[in-house]
């Protein structure tokens, strides 16, 4: 009998003695990870700057369609009669017929304002974030349509299924209160 | 009038190509001044999901994770942790899509002691910390009740077979290779696998790859017959939570008073979490004896020597999966992929400017990483292989049933069938 009990106050303390090294454990590691941490949560988010328009945000998002929409940032819009990011190069006409549209889902729309000027609006519900138009806009315009994660539809997952894929790594981690990088503001940021 | 056109797009073109670089972002068209009395749309930017709706789910981790405790231990009411595991696989499950979760925070803190640039979210590290340290004390009431995981697996139970014990312990050192390929990855920051091949994410969010599709509906079809696939013999998480369990202060009994040795409770475990008295006379049959535990002792070693062999061999193969890694390894091995024009990856770089150096500098830094994280991944898993088999000879006196303390993930389904009143 005393054997026995010897044995199970051996066991308890192996036990407890285990038990203390591990929360010693658990404590050093998450004491190390706190030295680190930071209050604010992190969202995903793409520098135009450095996208490159590949495509592969309309088709890696685990989201469908993409949570990747173009945005237009007004303020760099040409207001261009021959929209770079509307019309395909080789378009018959400059009208809203739909041979002569980039956008292979018609999201974007034209609309007269002025003699010469036409507005671009971005359909976002039509928007599939294939970046074509961002392309058109980049290549021949003032780049005012650029692609940006929309955070009411991103599900913002422990990693970017596009980032991992991203060629030019422009899909970064960026703090949830500055959420966009919109090309216009974005850009005074950077000078300063 | 279309010729002109033409003529407009081919020099927007030649300016283009010679002015990349120096004018990409420049403003080619002024902005215009509009004299009709036209106002400017402002870009919509919809905010992300509050910062105070993130620290919610914690709450809701707490709270759930301090219920399955109690549920478990005190009230001892399996009825109970079924209806908790319900809301937990509604709330963690679909209506917060699968992310955030204790399994995928691993990485985060992995990665938060490997790259000095990334700083882990206050969320993230309670979502990793909180089911570790109840485990510590009150064993797995976290996969009983607060993972949305294990309550997909464990609502979908049908006749749960009883593996042999072999199997058990074979398939049981699947998770301890996952952790430490998982670990692995983020350390070197090539990829978060747990994330991208959770098997259930997909039907979580009701959208998903076909073959995630596929995968998820596997194991569900598979989780009705072996009991909690995912949990038992994939689940990285549960390695560091059965750690956790084996050593916990408190931990579910399936009795409330005395055993009575009534053997009702005994098929009552769909994952044979349940450990039966030891029969002494059987014990003696099989040999067991300190000559063999000491011949498995010293042979752990062995184990961990082919271990961190196998790691120094596969490193390369593993490193693949870095994506300057493989460029690299691409562009020196197929020179010509430079005139592929489809390789996307192949002409951003091009593209980019980056010289052939850097990316191999870049990617050498990388491998080197590889080449200590698959050494230090082989020894470990090698340790496991031998501790293993060690554990097979190890002679455990025990009188009652018990659940396995490491395996047992507090269901409390063995606690309904047992007759002893308190």
């Amino acid at each position: 009998m005393e054997d026995n009990s010897r044995s199970k106050n051996r066991r308890e303390f192996i036990q407890s003695g285990m038990r203390l090294s591990l929360a010693l454990a658990l404590g050093s590691v998450s004491g190390l990870a706190l030295s680190k941490v930071v209050k604010d949560e992190y969202v995903w988010q793409i520098d135009p700057f450095e996208c490159t328009q590949c495509g592969r945000c309309a088709t890696e998002c685990v989201m469908t369609p993409s949570a990747v929409k173009c945005v237009h940032a007004y303020d760099l819009c040409g207001y261009c009669d021959l929209c770079g990011g509307y019309f395909k190069p080789d378009a018959n006409q400059l009208s809203t017929a739909a041979e002569n549209q980039l956008c292979p889902t018609a999201a974007i729309e034209r609309r007269f304002i002025e003699e010469p000027y036409f507005e671009y609006i971005i359909n976002e519900d039509l928007c599939i974030g294939c970046a074509k138009c961002v392309e058109g806009c980049t290549a021949f315009g003032n780049g005012s349509l650029h692609l940006q994660i929309i955070h009411d539809i991103c599900l913002n997952c422990n990693e970017c299924a596009i980032a991992r894929v991203c060629p030019s790594n422009a899909i970064k981690r960026v703090k949830a209160e500055n959420s966009y990088l919109i090309k216009g503001d974005f850009s005074k940021e950077q000078e300063s | 009038m279309i010729k002109k056109m033409k003529l407009i797009f081919f020099l927007f073109t030649v300016f283009y190509l010679f002015s990349t670089g120096i004018s990409a972002q420049q403003q080619r068209f002024p902005k215009p001044e509009f004299e009709s009395g036209y106002e400017q749309p402002s870009t919509i930017t919809p905010e992300p999901r509050a910062l105070a709706l993130e620290y919610f789910d914690v709450l809701v981790l707490l709270v759930v994770l301090s219920l399955a405790t109690w549920l478990a231990l005190k009230k001892r009411s399996r009825q109970g942790i079924l209806w908790l595991s319900v809301f937990t696989l509604i709330y963690f499950g679909f209506y917060r899509n699968g992310c955030i979760c204790s399994i995928g925070a691993i990485q985060n803190v992995t990665l938060s002691f490997a790259d000095p640039g990334y700083a882990i979210s206050l969320t993230a590290l309670l979502f990793f910390i909180l089911p570790l340290a109840f485990t510590l004390f009150f064993g797995r009431t976290f996969c009983a009740g607060a993972c949305p995981l294990g309550a997909i697996q464990d609502l979908v139970i049908f006749k749960p077979l009883s593996l042999p014990k072999w199997l058990n312990k074979t398939l049981g050192i699947i998770p301890y290779i996952y952790l430490s390929l998982a670990v692995l990855f983020a350390a070197t920051g090539t990829d978060f696998i747990i994330c991208r091949y959770d098997p259930f994410v997909g039907i979580f969010r009701m959208d998903a790859k076909f073959h995630m599709v596929v995968l998820g509906i596997s194991f569900l079809l598979m989780g009705m017959f072996v009991a909690r696939p995912y949990c038992r013999f994939f689940c990285p998480y549960g390695v560091l939570l059965s750690w956790m369990s084996r050593f916990s202060r408190w931990h579910l009994t399936i009795t409330p008073a005395r055993c009575i040795q009534c053997k009702l409770c005994t098929n009552s475990c769909p994952f044979d979490a349940i450990d039966f008295p030891t029969n002494e006379k059987e014990v003696v049959k099989s040999g067991l004896g300190p000559k063999k535990f000491l011949t498995y002792a010293l042979l752990i070693p062995l184990w961990m020597i082919m271990g961190i062999f196998a790691g120094e061999r596969s490193h390369t193969w593993l490193s693949k999966a870095n994506q300057d890694v493989y460029l690299a390894e691409l562009l020196i091995s197929n020179p010509e992929m430079k005139n592929d024009p489809d390789n996307i990856d192949v002409q951003t770089f091009l593209a980019s400017g980056k010289t052939m150096e850097t990316l191999v500098q870049e990617a050498e830094v990388i491998r080197r990483k590889f080449y200590f994280g698959s050494m230090i991944a082989g020894g470990f898993i090698g340790l496991v292989v031998g501790m293993t088999l060690l554990n097979t000879v190890v002679f455990r006196k025990r009188q009652d049933f018990e659940p396995h303390k490491g395996n047992c993930v507090s269901c409390g389904r063995c606690m309904d069938y047992c007759p002893v009143e308190k």
